[in-house]
């Protein structure tokens, strides 16, 4: 692989993909405890430039490592990914490993248990390597808003990763590690993904359990794959997704064959498959970059046989303000478990009585931040008495127009196209003074969340000022392979032009030895 | 619509249970006002023909028989409260004395 960062056997195995990693695991080339080794080394080297990570757990992955190595070497059964690590965010629970979802309300609150996609990494025997950083409770989209600083974009350190999961994509780009946990609520999987040159998918609603995930809005919230290869999101969202009777909102439907999708798409031929242009996430608000890609990228699906069309979804101008409406009444109800009561910070008020009221205001006052308290007050406004019917009422609507849109669209595509993002990483703090300009990097990305149905982004080149584009994709809900068979279709075409991955360019990082390797949280 | 004041700010600031400053009950006055401009768009196309959706797919309750499981230990419940005390959370006073 033409990288250009260090080189060097420890070094070289970061760079491989979860799948290649599987493989030479499976065949006994490598063992776990030295690819999990290698990531920590690779963190403890970059991660004090990046900041990826709010917590590294060493001791626990280099533990899921031996178990696994001990386990192969006495011959045993062990699923495809066993030894392979992965990251998580910070918005999901894990059994005794500090959980903050960027938050200094719950600074240092160990989980007494595990969220079930946890679960189900550790019943792969996938070593955990510590959580990521985010925007408080994600809500952000360049993970400026976490408690505990700012991730940097690996392709210029000046620049924001995207958000809120800008830690899970930043860690995923800066090889420290091969994938990554991300969560989605109007595009905080997929926007980072475009900004950082990963790939990142946004499954069907109930597609992926949300029992432990830090809710934020609970009608939007999906957990998803963050990878740097569309077929290692396939292998990650086989291991993640699934009914689970624990989240009542989860499909009950098997999944369908996502890692079979992705492999038959990265043949590069998508006869059949009607590829739909939605016409309003498109054109005004988008730089010229962006759509320069954009428009190359269509043009590489059409001769791989794809019979691309327009369509128009009249409604989706409305999709920001209808979530900036939902988003906001969803949250303030969900962080009303934020009390001071029963875990996480507790704050008493200066001065007057000690009550539990007053100890709560002053909680959540000192605990909170800037967009969480302008969050929590938008929703508190929009559910109020007197402008219910007004926000609220009118916002779901409005879905249910975004809704039909959507079903209008998918009677003429199979799958549906567009910019993930309208422009390329912008500088950090450029846009930390004007939350409705921050809050238009989702424009594209939202509708998705607002109907249920499944997303992907998927790298797709550089914009004029070489920083990373990325290319939407969208399916019907329960027709999450579609995303995958269309987006390794893309990955394969893309790179077989440009001759490597798009990450191949990224540049060297500076490297230091800030960040400790052993069990440890970093701030 | 109407404009977010001052006060409406530090009145729905006590309703959410948050303590602000002067300074950003200030600042989100500003913020707010213009944020609520924005998307009180959706009234433009939200006319009373269409059927507002609560949630993105449709759903059914979902019940489960009612079998006796492990419940969480009750020492790991309590291991992150700020305050606990004989098995319990041990809170401030709910009540105002009267």
């Amino acid at each position: 692989m033409p990288g250009r960062h260090a080189a060097g056997p420890s070094s070289e195995l970061t760079r491989l993909s979860a799948a290649e990693l599987a493989e030479a695991l499976r065949a006994g080339r490598v063992t776990s405890v030295e690819v999990t080794q290698a990531h920590l080394d690779r963190i403890a080297a970059v991660d004090g430039a990046v900041h990826a990570f709010l917590h590294v757990s060493a001791q626990d992955a280099l533990a899921t490592a031996r178990d696994v190595d001990a386990r192969r070497a006495a011959g045993e059964e062990l699923h495809p990914l066993a030894g392979v690590p992965v990251a998580v965010k910070d918005v999901v629970v894990t059994k005794g490993m500090p959980t903050t979802a960027g938050s200094r309300i719950l600074e240092g609150w160990v989980p007494p248990y595990d969220a079930t996609l946890v679960e189900r990494l550790r019943a792969a025997r996938m070593p955990i390597l510590g959580k990521t950083n985010m925007d408080e409770f994600a809500m952000g989209s360049s993970t400026e808003h976490s408690a505990y600083g700012t991730t940097h974009n690996p392709w210029d350190l000046e620049r924001i990763p995207g958000g809120s999961g800008g830690g899970s994509a930043a860690a995923v780009a800066a090889f420290e590690a091969p994938l990554a946990i991300g969560t989605d609520t109007g595009g905080s999987i997929r926007q980072p993904g475009a900004v950082t040159g990963t790939v990142g998918v946004k499954p069907t609603y109930g597609g992926v359990s949300r029992y432990g995930l830090v809710a934020l809005a609970s009608s939007l919230d999906q957990a998803g794959p963050v990878t740097r290869t569309v077929l290692d999101s396939a292998l990650l969202h086989e291991v993640i997704g699934g009914h689970d009777p624990r989240d009542s909102t989860s499909l009950t439907d098997a999944l369908p064959d996502l890692v079979g999708a992705a492999r038959r798409g990265a043949t590069g031929d998508l006869t059949g498959v009607r590829v739909g242009i939605v016409d309003e996430l498109n054109g005004e608000g988008y730089s010229d970059g962006v759509r320069a890609r954009f428009d190359e990228s269509v043009a590489l699906l059409r001769e791989a046989g794809a019979e691309v069309v327009h369509v128009s979804c009249p409604h989706f101008g409305y999709a920001l303000a209808a979530y900036y409406l939902i988003l906001p009444s969803e949250a303030s109800s969900n962080l009303a478990k934020f009390d001071g009561m029963r875990f996480g910070l507790r704050v008493e008020p200066e001065d007057g009585p000690v009550t539990a009221e007053r100890v709560m205001a002053a909680t959540r006052g000192a605990g909170f931040g800037d967009e969480v308290k302008r969050r929590i007050i938008l929703g508190t406004y929009a559910l109020s008495a007197g402008y219910y019917d007004a926000y609220y009422g009118s916002a779901q609507k409005v879905r249910t127009l975004i809704q039909q849109d959507f079903a209008a669209a998918f009677e003429q595509a199979d799958v549906l196209v567009s910019p993930t993002a309208p422009t390329t990483a912008f500088r950090l703090g450029e846009k930390l003074d004007d939350p409705l300009a921050m809050y238009l990097n989702d424009i594209a990305t939202i509708p998705a969340n607002l109907a249920g149905v499944p997303g992907m982004s998927v790298p797709n080149g550089l914009s004029d000022d070489g920083l990373p584009v990325g290319f939407q994709i969208l399916a019907p809900a329960r027709a999450d392979d579609r995303l995958y068979r269309v987006g390794a279709a893309l990955e394969a075409l893309l790179e077989s032009g440009w001759g490597h991955p798009l990450l191949a360019e990224a540049p060297e990082l500076p490297t230091t030895v800030t960040v400790p390797t052993t069990e440890e949280s970093i701030r | 619509m109407s404009s977010l004041s001052r006060d409406e700010v530090a009145r729905l600031a006590g309703l959410a249970r948050i303590d602000l400053t002067e300074t950003e009950i200030d600042r989100l006055a500003g913020e707010l006002d213009v944020i609520v401009e924005s998307v009180a768009r959706v009234s433009e196309i939200a006319t009373p023909d269409v059927p507002a959706t609560s949630h993105p797919l449709p759903l059914t309750n979902v019940f489960r028989d009612d079998v006796p499981a492990e419940p969480l230990p009750v020492d790991d419940a309590l291991a992150a409260a700020p305050a606990a005390e004989g098995g319990r959370f041990a809170v401030p006073q709910i009540l105002e004395e009267d």
